[in-house]
């Protein structure tokens, strides 16, 4: 496996588009710093980009990628390989690449611009969400073999939990706010985990005092250790079913 | 070496494969051969287990084949039509391949070396032609010494004297090294010194297994064209 993870991480560094990929990174990072001055409102700029971007580039790089890679795949299946073998080879070479891209991409910004733990968190929540969301690409580019159906599906993922789904909660909460809801828009929102990670996020920031009724709900919750601990482990969870859901898949496929 | 036990297979609603028994075992040339869609293809995707099939149908050296990989060691595999990644160098392929098969220690580099791979190392699999792509793919299928090889339609596209070349090789593999080699062909004139028993598939099932010399004696002819073409004009007129 090992052998297959280093041929496909060189494969992708050799990738052009990971490098524009860098470099849009950390123009938007340096540009918002020279923009914006320091602190808090830089990691604002920088976690709103993460939603933006982590989750699309995810979803449709991995998912070009894989369909690209699909007669190389079938040379490997050639070998005495494990399917398994080689979906997590593929899993985890993305995963290596695109979550150090991230990492490095917004991590030189951030370091620049002072911001202490908080940086940090949303960098760690960033590499989950990278995680996630190469999940989901592989998932659907299993499940649909057809390549534009599989693209057409991961941008409506994209979709839905960059826009769709705040639209929904907002939706929700406009039309029963006579009604004590706070709790269960917290439940809510783990069901998205971008939602889930920017959350975690603002709160450690002062912008959570804008947030009102809910917010403290919220601020319950996600700025003790245990709550911070259990909405990273929620994200976990959102990069570890979807990846076993496709290993499951991917075994019963017809190549 | 290779028992298949009332193979189905369907896709969708379609069903492929409706029902295949064959036993195939080590020195035979076995030649797959059948009309458009018979289903030749589908049964080698389900032999290389890249297409799945229920536990029990398929067992190789007494294994069943079910959610296995180890047994493709002993397999090597010419593609119908071989693709790789485009920006992939051949040098990189073979050492990529070697790598993976770390365990083995001496390689097949007859083939190899015949077909000049070393001379492309430095290109592009993006840049080669068709041709040149079926020439890595079968060094490739030969390089780890296997006891089985599965080729679809590896003449295809290779030049007459590439062609040739393949065929002293299999044939060499067959008698000499008493190995399994399963070829699918509709090219039959290729097939002439290379197949000891033929299987007829028609959609998707065995219409006959024959034996060459059965098969000659049945038919008195001495091209595998003719015989087959004489032994189906039996048959419909039987039937």
């Amino acid at each position: 496996m090992g052998k297959i993870i280093q041929f496909l991480a060189t494969d992708l560094f050799k990738n052009k588009t990971i490098f524009l990929y860098l470099l849009f990174l950390w123009v938007t990072g340096f540009g918002l710093i020279s923009l914006q001055g320091q602190g808090e409102k830089i990691l604002l700029a920088l976690l709103n980009i993460s939603i933006l971007v982590v989750p699309m580039i995810c979803l449709v790089f991995s998912i070009i990628y894989f369909y690209n890679m699909y007669e190389f795949l079938l040379l490997l299946h050639a070998q005495p390989l494990a399917r398994s073998t080689l979906l997590i080879s593929f899993y985890t070479s993305l995963s290596l690449v695109l979550t150090g891209v991230y990492l490095f991409g917004l991590g030189l910004p951030l370091y620049f611009s002072g911001a202490g733990g908080e940086g940090l968190l949303l960098l760690l929540t960033g590499s989950l969400w990278n995680l996630i969301f190469i999940g989901l690409a592989l998932l659907m580019a299993i499940w649909a073999s057809d390549r534009t159906k599989g693209m057409g599906f991961s941008l409506l993922i994209w979709v839905y939990f960059v826009l769709l789904f705040d639209g929904l909660v907002l939706l929700l909460m406009y039309n029963f706010n006579e009604y004590p809801i706070e709790k269960l828009v917290l439940y809510i929102s783990f069901l998205n985990p971008l939602d889930l990670g920017r959350i975690l996020v603002l709160m450690q920031t002062d912008a959570a005092a804008l947030m009102g009724y809910t917010g403290a709900v919220f601020q319950q919750v996600f700025t003790e250790n245990w709550g911070k601990g259990l909405v990273l482990v929620l994200l976990l969870l959102w990069a570890l079913i979807p990846f076993s859901v496709s290993i499951r898949w991917f075994n019963k496929k017809d190549l | 070496m290779i028992t298949i036990n009332q193979l189905h297979k369907t896709f969708g609603r379609q069903e492929v494969l409706k029902g295949i028994d064959l036993y195939f075992s080590a020195g035979e040339g076995l030649a797959l051969i059948g009309p458009n869609g018979s289903g030749k293809t589908t049964l080698i995707k389900c032999l290389l287990g890249l297409n799945t099939v229920q536990p029990g149908l398929i067992q190789f050296n007494g294994e069943d084949i079910y959610q296995q990989s180890a047994y493709r060691k002993n397999i090597g595999y010419m593609p119908q039509i071989s693709r790789f990644p485009e920006q992939m160098r051949v040098k990189e392929l073979f050492a990529l391949m070697k790598s993976i098969r770390a365990e083995e220690s001496t390689y097949d580099l007859e083939l190899f070396e015949a077909f000049e791979i070393e001379a492309l190392y430095q290109k592009k699999m993006g840049l080669l032609s068709g041709g040149m792509r079926q020439k890595v793919s079968a060094a490739l299928a030969f390089l780890f010494h296997p006891d089985v090889l599965i080729l679809d339609e590896p003449t295809a596209g290779l030049d007459p004297v590439s062609n040739e070349i393949l065929k002293e090789k299999l044939r060499k593999t067959i008698h000499n090294e008493n190995k399994l080699v399963l070829i699918t062909s509709h090219v039959l004139n290729d097939l002439d010194d290379i197949a000891s028993r033929l299987v007829y598939l028609m959609e998707g099932r065995v219409l006959f297994d024959k034996q060459l010399t059965e098969l000659q004696a049945e038919t008195s002819e001495n091209r595998l064209n003719a015989m087959i073409a004489t032994f189906l004009r039996k048959q419909t007129s039987h039937g």
